[in-house]
């Protein structure tokens, strides 16, 4: 069992209070917040060894050295994968995803296809968009039910051996659907494509075993698990990152440098240019050291419970409709009321100081599927509590009172 | 009346309320007196860009002063719509360009001004502006 009450201890946010009333923040898939433990690794990198990285012989250039690369082998461990050096730092999913899609332009030829789901975040579409613009490669979309399920018979007529790269979420964002990478992986690989999983949503809920799941490459971001913000990762099998050309150019990754040629730096530095964020770095890995100190195990079970009495207790309200009713979903509830748009609902709830997303969450073509604006979108994480539910609910009546 | 007189008149009418949830039933109810747009002008072109909800704006020029007309998917973004036409509305182009908008701060809706609202209501603003301008040019030539 989790001590909510200590674990909540942790984060100095939770104690604010918003608009007069005591802080309930339900945007956690957009943003998680930051325990102290994290914040603490932050200033200590600043007040004792801010240094860049790789290059100084000196003392505190050494320790930062030292710190990012445990962090890099801290992601390693975590996601088990079978290198250190197969684990990429980015910016952020963002960032992972284009770098992969900007390598595979070179590998990718017109006529040739990619595969991505119908339950996407906009920033996992564009990419595919821009790399089949530059291709005269051809983008095909596995379709969704009205639960918000990939159908799954429909991807497997979609693959064939034009199939370069399949590229999906392991949980998505708008709707919280655990979609069934292990089979996406499998079905891909039988027809030798490539397969990219976004687990922006996933990593927050569980932990991915990259090696288990035999994926090509894998993503995350660290805001989403109590890490900062601009910091991120890719991990990419070895023989995978060796095919791909260097996204971008700069110091970090080349081994020698003439007016010539220039010839790369080995992984991951290849894929490494310029000074990293070696502070988001190294509270990444701190950020993971205090999740995995919980237990995802636990955290698991407990947001599931969160979600099943917040699911319950939404649904009590008359003229509610949850979006995304999936039978493996994670904490994460899309919803509107009959006659009241996002944005209103959102806005008296923010009064109450309650944080929900409100919009189309940079998932248009989710949105343009069930014909609604938007939803408004309450994501719970393991420091949440059931009396927050409460005030949720609560405030949805109270909301729904003033708008209808 | 003039701008700034129907500006300092919403100030007086939001001054009477004391907490938020008043100001947003009478925004509400405000939303209901917008005057509403034509049908025919609920094109994707009027949509306000920036904006969470759907704003349409349309803008007639007679005798020389701009009316504007509107509509929102959203009731607290009509009502925001309303409060601008109001205060915008039958004026002169020029009269639009040169008034301030420091009233919306004064009533209590400044947090609809932070770009975290998706700039609804700048964009809004601009867009009346925009309107201000079109016609002003018309006028002078």
């Amino acid at each position: 069992m989790l001590d909510i009450k200590k674990i909540r201890e942790d984060f100095p946010i939770l104690k604010r209070e918003v608009n007069g009333k005591p802080l309930v923040y339900l945007d956690n898939a957009a943003t998680s917040q930051t325990p102290q433990q994290v914040i603490d690794a932050i200033v200590d990198y600043y007040q004792n060894y801010n240094a860049n990285i790789h290059r100084g012989v000196h003392t505190l250039s050494q320790e930062a050295t030292d710190k990012y690369e445990q962090a890099r082998i801290k992601i390693q461990k975590h996601f088990n994968a079978a290198k250190s050096y197969e684990i990429i730092f980015t910016s952020g999913t963002t960032h992972s995803i284009n770098l992969v899609a900007n390598g595979f332009s070179s590998l990718i030829k017109k006529g040739d296809e990619v595969i991505v789901s119908a339950m996407e975040h906009h920033s996992n579409i564009v990419p595919w968009q821009m790399l089949c613009e530059r291709t005269g490669a051809i983008l095909k979309v596995i379709p969704m039910n009205l639960e918000g399920e990939l159908l799954m018979d429909v991807y497997e007529d979609l693959l064939s051996d034009k199939t370069k790269l399949v590229f999906c979420n392991h949980i998505s964002n708008a709707l919280g659907t655990i979609n069934p990478i292990e089979e996406i992986i499998e079905k891909a690989h039988a027809v030798g494509a490539a397969v990219l999983i976004d687990g922006a949503q996933a990593a927050p809920h569980l932990v991915a075993d990259v090696q288990a799941l035999d994926v090509d490459f894998y993503t995350c971001s660290a805001h989403k698990i109590c890490g900062p913000t601009g910091e991120g990762m890719l991990y990419g099998k070895e023989e995978w990152l060796n095919k791909l050309p260097p996204y971008q150019g700069g110091g970090e990754m080349i081994a020698e440098v003439t007016f010539e040629k220039t010839t790369y730096a080995d992984l991951p530095h290849k894929f490494e240019a310029g000074t990293p964020n070696i502070c988001g770095g190294i509270a990444f890995g701190a950020a993971l050291d205090y999740m995995n100190a919980i237990g995802f195990e636990e955290i698991a079970k407990y947001e599931h419970e969160l979600l099943e009495y917040a699911t319950q207790e939404l649904l009590k309200i008359e003229g509610l409709k949850i979006y995304g009713t999936a039978k493996n979903k994670t904490s994460v509830i899309s919803f509107n009321i009959e006659g009241v748009h996002p944005y209103d609902m959102g806005s008296i709830l923010d009064k109450l100081g309650i944080a929900v997303r409100t919009g189309h969450h940079c998932a248009q073509p989710i949105m343009d599927f069930f014909k609604i604006p938007g939803t408004v979108r309450a994501s719970f994480a393991f420091y949440n509590t059931k009396e927050e539910v409460d005030v949720l609910v609560q405030g949805v009546l109270k909301a729904k009172s003033m708008l209808l | 009346m003039e701008i700034k007189e129907i500006q300092e008149e919403i100030i007086d009418e939001f001054s009477m309320f004391d907490d938020w949830m008043q100001r947003y039933e009478y925004m509400i109810e405000l939303g209901k007196s917008l005057p509403l747009i034509k049908e025919e002008f609920k094109t994707d072109d009027n949509i306000i860009k920036g904006c969470q909800s759907k704003v349409w704006v349309h803008a007639d020029l007679e005798d020389n002063k701009l009316i504007f007309t509107a509509d929102s998917d959203a009731i607290i973004t009509k009502g925001i719509i309303a409060i601008l036409i109001r205060a915008f509305s039958n004026q002169k182009p020029q009269d639009i360009l040169d008034a301030d908008t420091q009233f919306i701060d004064e009533i209590g809706l400044k947090e609809h001004l932070s770009p975290t609202r998706a700039n609804g209501l700048v964009s809004m603003i601009k867009q009346l502006k925009l309107y201000a301008v079109a016609y002003q040019t018309q006028i002078e030539e």
